[in-house]
């Protein structure tokens, strides 16, 4: 945008080298945008012909029937790891940005970050096989909500304490000066002025984990188990259904009416998927507008 | 007229709500502080208590694979039936033989494919939403590139061997494969094309899966170049591909790098979609760029059914140390790209606490 191309190069080979830098940054976005939106359109396109609104009120009878199982499902998944990884994720985000420094003002705090990091690089799947032989199998829970909770959570608490953290530093010196001055304690401050300020980009941050979350299968497979049931209360012993499941496992099985079930239950992921992202896209660009209008 | 002592001097009164207050206002900060520290050793916990069940059930397979289990082709579970062996005092099934080569090969195929394509994809991509298109439609244009990021990995497996795989199969890899000369390399690109689910299909997905993370990343990158020097090699008669590969790119040079290894290791771990248009052939290399193969992760999600009816615990062992195997792998590269992005955004200006 900043640069305002005057002249053309005269001579033939750079002239030709401008073109051809044009058509590979035109070309690339087309490759980028394209797929992702063949991709999208082929999801409603096989998912819509067929739709019915009782999907969304039936159980599942394996490869037929509705999805209100999943769905239920799902939202009892995303609702656990909201409150297990988002209590952990927030207030480890919070330690490594507020408290985590030694007493010269050097970040500290070496081996949480570590481990932090290390456990985002983890392989979804390997969290998911160490949750299916520890928790499923070695502790005799089996398929049920809360082996499935906690390998979910290990996944996404990386990403909400990275979020938190960076939202938290993005916080203005000015403000925790200000607070200082006006004589409020640390940990006043920190509620009222540091965490506040800091709460939209807190929030997009679990609104993201919560898509992750929602949208996962491989270490869900081995860990939550399937059943054509709504969740129960017991968080032990009993599978929990959700629907990446069905669109994991139906599409190559040989009836029709299993390929419905494995589109349906892609649209309303790529439905859940999109309004959480642009929830937290909006809640961005709101508290970046009114950021510009303080100034 | 008399003075009511109450009324006087509200500050010194010191009464019990203001003593409550004060006490919770001194003690708040430990709240904090001590809330903040117990959640911040859960992450250390959970990551020990991972690698100590890795560690534990992946013993039994390293000892009775040995170094073999890296260079061997072998899948072959046993006679889970029949008899039993003892090797190395762990009870096997009798005849299994377990080599990882092809599922390591496959997974550093498929990861440098999807590098290879989606790097340049990236910067490309990233120029165009800079410096091409106007501020109005480069904003949704990369939020839309952003969404793809967290499309999830089922949806994106679904596409890969419906849509994507069957399309190139038919229309697109016949073409290449009836035209390439028979020099090395070129060579893997001769031969059967096979029906869409394979190595080159499984590379593009990855490559799809990570141009969002490597395309938004270097598009912040960009943003952050001062005009100045690009305005200053324009003035010197440079054209606009000229001062992208002289000073846009030199500029950010580190982080595009941690950022392409981040998308790495995305690559190396993802599961689902590879899962699904891999072919998930196991003990076998891909003959040529078509052909079907499968990945450590794949492998795990695919065999860990059938290995959990191995009654002497060997199958789910084996799959123990393939998960080991890759935990290492994208460890290390994860562990390097957070190194090169924290070298590379220590030069920018800090924002709040450093």
């Amino acid at each position: 945008m900043s640069i305002v191309t005057t002249g053309y190069p005269k001579t033939g080979w750079r002239r030709v080298k401008s073109a051809g830098f044009r058509v590979f940054t035109w070309g690339s976005l087309l490759f980028v945008v394209g797929p992702a939106l063949w991709l999208i359109i082929g999801v409603v396109v096989r998912a819509v012909p067929n739709w019915r609104w009782n999907v969304l009120t039936t159980m599942s009878q394996g490869t037929s029937g509705g999805l209100a199982n999943a769905i239920v499902g799902t939202a009892v998944l995303m609702l656990g790891v909201l409150v297990i990884a988002g209590t952990v994720g927030v207030l480890t985000g919070i330690h490594l940005s507020e408290f985590a420094t030694s007493r010269r003002g050097r970040a500290s705090g070496g081996t949480m970050r570590v481990a932090v990091d290390v456990l985002s690089g983890f392989p979804s799947i390997v969290l998911g096989y160490v949750g299916y032989v520890a928790l499923c199998v070695g502790l005799h829970w089996g398929f049920s909500l809360l082996p499935a909770l906690i390998i979910l959570s290990m996944m996404v608490v990386p990403y909400i304490a990275k979020s938190t953290e960076s939202a938290l530093r993005q916080v203005p010196t000015n403000y925790r000066e200000g607070a200082e001055a006006l004589g409020m304690s640390t940990g006043y401050a920190l509620r009222k002025v540091v965490v506040k300020s800091a709460l939209p980009g807190i929030v997009t941050g679990l609104l993201i984990a919560l898509s992750i979350a929602g949208g996962e299968t491989a270490p869900l497979l081995y860990t939550a188990g399937v059943t054509n049931n709504l969740p129960t209360w017991s968080i032990l012993h009993h599978p929990i259904a959700y629907l990446t499941y069905y669109v994991w496992t139906d599409w190559n099985q040989p009836s029709a009416e299993a390929h419905i079930v494995s589109f349906d239950a892609s649209l309303i992921l790529v439905v859940m998927v999109l309004m959480l992202l642009v929830v937290a896209r909006v809640i961005v660009a709101r508290t970046q507008r009114h950021a510009e209008g303080a100034r | 007229m008399t003075i009511n002592p109450a009324t006087v001097d509200p500050i010194r009164r010191d009464t019990s709500s203001r003593r409550i207050g004060r006490f919770v206002r001194r003690h708040e900060e430990n709240v904090w502080r001590v809330s903040g520290r117990t959640a911040s050793l859960i992450p250390v916990a959970a990551l020990l208590f991972v690698v100590v069940v890795l560690a534990v059930k992946a013993w039994p397979a390293i000892k009775v694979n040995g170094f073999g289990f890296l260079t061997s082709t072998a899948w072959l579970p046993g006679n889970t039936y029949g008899g039993v062996e003892h090797v190395h005092g762990v009870m096997i099934p009798a005849g299994a033989r377990y080599g990882a080569w092809p599922l390591i090969a496959g997974t550093l195929q498929t990861s440098a494919i999807a590098i290879i394509i989606a790097l340049p994809i990236s910067i490309g991509t990233a120029f165009a939403l800079t410096e091409r298109l106007p501020r109005w439609i480069a904003q949704p244009v990369g939020f839309f590139v952003e969404i793809l990021a967290g499309i999830p990995s089922v949806l994106i497996g679904l596409w890969g061997v419906l849509v994507l795989g069957p399309f190139l199969a038919h229309d697109i890899y016949p073409i290449v494969a009836n035209n390439v000369p028979n020099v090395p390399v070129l060579r893997y690109f001769a031969g059967s094309v096979g029906y869409g689910e394979g190595l080159l299909t499984s590379g593009l997905v990855l490559g799809l899966m990570i141009v969002p993370i490597i395309a938004s990343t270097t598009r912040d990158l960009f943003l952050q170049v001062p005009p100045l020097p690009k305005e200053g090699a324009e003035a010197l008669g440079m054209t606009d591909a000229e001062v992208a590969r002289r000073v846009t790119i030199p500029w950010v040079r580190s982080g595009i790098i941690g950022a392409t290894v981040l998308g790495l290791g995305r690559a190396l771990g993802e599961t689902i979609a590879v899962a699904m248009v891999s072919g998930s052939v196991l003990g076998a290399i891909a003959p040529n760029v078509y052909g079907t193969m499968t990945t450590i992760a794949a492998t795990i999600v695919s065999q860990l059914d059938s290995a959990a009816t191995d009654g002497t615990g060997f199958a789910v062992s084996t799959l123990a140390e393939a998960g080991l195997l890759l935990a290492v792998i994208s460890i290390v590269v994860n562990l390097l790209a957070r190194f090169i992005v924290g070298r590379s955004s220590r030069m920018s200006a800090p924002v709040g606490r450093s």
